[in-house]
């Protein structure tokens, strides 16, 4: 069983090393989703956001413009699983009244 | 834990970090439109403080720092000041969550975005800070552990 | 000079999450896993991800080491395997 575990984590660590060297290198400008259009000539979201963040929100950081208002739906589903996180750790230790 | 550490260095140090934790959470907050950070990071931060606080100090000498059992309701006020801003944005004639069209005259739509964003980063920050600070209460406070203890020993 | 640093920090990343798995104290893996998350908090920002790497920070190395010291103050001290 031990030689059964390290055959399969021997496997998912050259899978993932051949995933890794499929990916174009780091902060290149001609990959994919750095382009403003891509293969197809369909706009990509990256270049739009960097174009416009500062503009339509007059915010320095672009990271919190996508996050906070254009992507506002899932900071605030975020924000509800932390809530329900802790509702939930509530309702299961919580000591009943007798 | 329930009781104070008996360490006075663990004491002192904790003591002394607290308030910069602190003071580092609310300029994460507050500093989120310019610099790396925002509402979940500096609210993680001070439930952080919160906590090291209810380590060393104990359950009840950390009580002046922050109450417990009202963390879970502020938790849910943080959670409504997110979905208000939806929702006046949406009175103000907008889609939901689209800070544009807030109902404050005034302000041009770029400064209303500005003013959502922080409004929701204030929302998501004490929605987490008091959730964190909710589950380490009722861990601390659950009397649970002899029994669940004794199916492994 | 980066690559050296960040081969540093991946060695640092990898050895820490074996010793985490072996040490038989609960503290000190603990402890361990921190150094883990702060570790790739740092290969992070290494990468230019700065806000993901401060998530990590804080999260990972903060908050989540203390839940587990947490659970560990609730049960026990060392492992049982």
């Amino acid at each position: 069983m031990k030689t059964l575990n390290r055959i399969l984590l021997l496997a998912l660590g050259v899978v993932l090393a051949v995933a890794v060297a499929g990916l174009p290198p780091r902060g290149d400008i001609q990959a994919p989703s750095h382009l403003a259009a891509n293969a197809t000539g369909a706009p990509v979201a990256g270049a739009y956001y960097i174009q416009n963040a500062y503009r339509h929100a007059r915010t320095p950081n672009m990271v919190t413009v996508i996050l906070a208002d254009y992507r506002g739906f899932d900071t605030l589903g975020e924000t509800l699983v932390v809530f329900t996180g802790a509702i939930a750790v509530l309702f299961i230790l919580r000591r009943r009244t007798p | 834990m329930r009781e104070a550490s008996t360490s006075p260095i663990i004491q002192v140090a904790i003591r002394g970090l607290m308030p910069v934790i602190q003071l580092v959470g609310l300029y994460v907050f507050f500093h989120g439109h310019y610099s790396p950070g925002g509402g979940f990071q500096g609210g993680v931060l001070l439930a952080v403080s919160v906590m090291l606080g209810r380590l060393a100090l104990g359950l009840e000498m950390s009580q002046v720092v922050f109450r417990s059992g009202i963390a879970v309701g502020l938790s849910a006020v943080g959670v409504m000041i997110y979905a208000a801003t939806g929702l006046a944005a949406l009175l103000g004639g907008g889609e939901f969550l689209n800070y544009g069209f807030l109902p404050i005259p005034g302000l041009d739509p770029p400064a209303l975005r500005n003013l959502g964003i922080l409004l929701i980063e204030a929302g998501v920050t004490v929605g987490v800070m008091m959730a964190l600070i909710a589950i380490y209460d009722e861990i601390v406070e659950s009397r649970t552990e002899s029994s669940v203890l004794a199916t492994f020993e | 000079m980066h690559w050296q640093i960040e081969i540093l920090l991946l060695v640092i990343l990898v050895v820490a999450a074996l010793t985490a798995l072996q040490l038989k104290n609960l503290l000190a893996a603990v402890v361990t896993l921190n150094i883990f998350s702060f570790m790739s908090a740092a290969l992070m920002v290494s990468m230019g991800a700065i806000d993901v790497a401060f998530t990590e920070a804080v999260v990972g190395a903060g908050a989540v080491g203390i839940f587990n010291i947490l659970a560990i103050f609730r049960t026990t001290r060392r492992t049982l395997d």
